[in-house]
């Protein structure tokens, strides 16, 4: 049996229902959204099914949507199947106040890292996470650079007085 | 003086599980020689065993995913030499096919020939690296110096290319930014000459070597299905016996015109992941030969083709910007980076040194991505190594730690 991506959407509209939104193509890839709560039962669904057996975690990032009031973070798993070479990306969204999603370590131990880099980044809370702390970034920071609000300085900006970085003062 | 040392070390802590022994807080790293990178591991030891290995990671963080968020595309390439500095070529192939997989740009069957050469080539380079570190860490230094002169060598075919050797920034989006010179062939033929030789030495040099091998078997190793829970790509999973390989299972660049074979091991531990390593020389070597052949046999316009037809993003020729309208607006806009990128979202990845790199782009419809994310693979299978050395000597985790090849551009990206 070949797995396709209508096979696949079959599989999950059966299952979750309307559950399942927002279901793309792009580039090939099947790309569909669940509501935050059900990331996990839709993992253990893409891991345990025989048919469908989604069992390698490609990738794992956040995302930051500034303009979707209520859903402004947003968390991407690719999923990949490998004896039959078929991959999924999943989105799940969150409220930036209250950004807790449920942690994909009990399904992949890679998920361990990927979730503090996530964390580390954007701030979204992996509920359940064994060691959810600042990964890449020093553990005194206290926001998340990768939030869109951050935006990368300003390559003209002049404010800055600093001799050894060719800012110099002279300007 | 037994009885001293008794006394003294009542007031230390002991860890939690440890019944009535008294083990040691050990910093390997982050400037420590043997981890070849600046990553520091916390290990706890029981005299020489090793109890529990703590990571930490980031020390080279450059925050290039928030940079990237500001640049044109062409602009981010020298953003991913940086990444796995080892085999930057790679990592800068990716990042193009990625491009060009966004805008939909179909490459000439001579680029990708010419590309698979110089992703081979730096596949070579980077599992030299890799297995003559392995070698120098069980004491065997000859290797290393001896293999360095072939690098040399590959970073010469870089540098005829694209005039630089470490960070390459090697080709554009379309193509290559110039064709492939005369000497760059020469040294090309020259690299299928002479390197089998070396390698068949170095390969004799290690694989049956008694005391490499009984340094090196049954230390570091993993189940097939603990590397896949892991993340595991690259090499070191194809150790562990899984036949995982993007250039096979996700073909790019033309790979399916090639005949190669995916070497894979068994047990997954450091002797294993050496010989995959090893093997995947030979293979590289295969395909170089077959491009390289391949490019020789084009004739007329069609062996002259070294890019793609992108006006939006290929810059012209200079001749042109001077003497032509159409291509100095063209410069203009390229250089500042004037060009709206097509709406959409797109994962693409290739396999690099270590495994399976791949980059998930989004773009909405401006001029730099929206989010770019790098899927490294040194920084998700590095989470293992606690797991990988629980139990194992001080020395034997050393090896695994030169083993499993991390880069800590890579991981920190």
């Amino acid at each position: 049996m070949v797995l396709t991506n209508e096979f696949i959407t079959q599989k999950l509209t059966e299952k979750f229902g309307e559950a399942i939104i927002n279901i793309e193509e792009p580039y090939g890839l099947l790309t569909f959204e669940v509501p935050k709560e059900m990331n996990l039962k839709v993992m253990q669904f893409l891991y345990d099914d025989p048919d469908l057996q989604f069992r390698f975690l490609t990738d794992l990032c956040g995302v930051h949507y500034p303009d979707q009031t209520g859903r402004e973070l947003g968390v991407v798993y690719h999923l990949h199947n490998m004896p039959e070479n078929v991959r999924v990306r999943m989105k799940v969204f969150t409220s930036i106040q209250q950004p807790d999603v449920f942690t994909a370590t009990k399904l992949y131990e890679s998920a361990n890292w990927q979730e503090r880099e996530t964390y580390d980044f954007y701030g979204i809370n992996f509920v359940g996470h064994p060691n959810l702390k600042r990964i890449l970034n020093v553990d005194e920071m206290d926001y998340f650079p990768m939030r869109k609000e951050y935006p990368l300085e300003d390559q003209t900006r002049i404010d800055k007085d600093d001799e050894m970085f060719g800012r110099g003062g002279s300007i | 003086m037994s009885e001293l040392i008794q006394q003294e070390q009542q007031h230390v802590k002991l860890p939690e599980g440890s019944i009535g022994k008294q083990t040691t807080t050990l910093n390997l790293g982050p400037t420590h020689p043997a981890t070849h990178g600046v990553f520091q591991n916390i290990l706890e030891v029981d005299g020489e065993r090793i109890v529990s290995a703590e990571q930490t990671v980031g020390y080279i963080h450059r925050a290039f995913e928030k940079i990237a968020e500001r640049r044109p595309l062409y602009q981010i390439t020298p953003l991913t030499d940086r990444l796995n500095y080892c085999s930057a070529p790679i990592n800068n192939m990716g990042w193009h096919l990625t491009c060009e997989k966004l805008l939909g740009v179909k490459t000439p069957k001579r680029v990708d020939y010419l590309r698979v050469i110089i992703m081979e080539l730096s596949r070579i380079s980077d599992h030299l690296i890799c297995n003559s570190i392995v070698g120098v860490d069980t004491g065997a230094f000859t290797g290393f110096l001896y293999v360095m002169q072939y690098r040399e060598l590959i970073y010469e075919i870089y540098e005829e290319i694209c005039g630089s050797r470490l960070t390459t920034n090697i080709g554009r989006i379309g193509g290559f930014e110039r064709d492939f010179t005369n000497t760059a062939f020469e040294k090309i033929e020259r690299f299928l000459k002479e390197y089998p030789v070396v390698l068949k030495e170095f390969e004799t040099l290690f694989q049956r070597n008694r005391i490499f091998m009984e340094r090196t078997m049954g230390t570091g190793g993993i189940s097939a299905e603990r590397a896949l829970n892991y993340g595991f790509t690259g090499p070191n999973l194809r150790a562990a016996g899984v036949d995982y390989d993007v250039r096979v299972t996700a073909p790019y660049s033309s790979y399916e015109d090639f005949e190669f074979e995916i070497p894979v091991g068994t047990t997954g531990d450091n002797y294993d992941r050496w010989l995959v390593r090893n093997q995947e020389m030979w293979q590289s070597l295969r395909i170089i030969e077959q491009a390289y052949r391949k490019v020789q046999e084009f004739k007329g316009e069609e062996a002259t083709v070294y890019h793609a037809d992108v006006p939006e993003y290929y810059l012209p020729k200079k001749e042109d910007v001077y003497t032509k309208m159409e291509a100095l607006i063209w410069h203009f806009k390229i250089i500042m980076g004037e060009i709206d990128m097509p709406k959409g979202e797109v994962y693409h990845a290739v396999e690099g040194g270590n495994g399976e790199v791949g980059y998930y782009l989004i773009s909405d419809g401006g001029r730099a991505p929206f989010r770019l994310h790098f899927r490294r693979p040194c920084f998700i299978y590095y989470q293992a190594y606690s797991e990988l050395t629980k139990g194992a000597m001080l020395s034997d985790a050393i090896i695994t730690l030169s083993s499993l090849n991390l880069i800590a551009g890579e991981m920190d990206a």
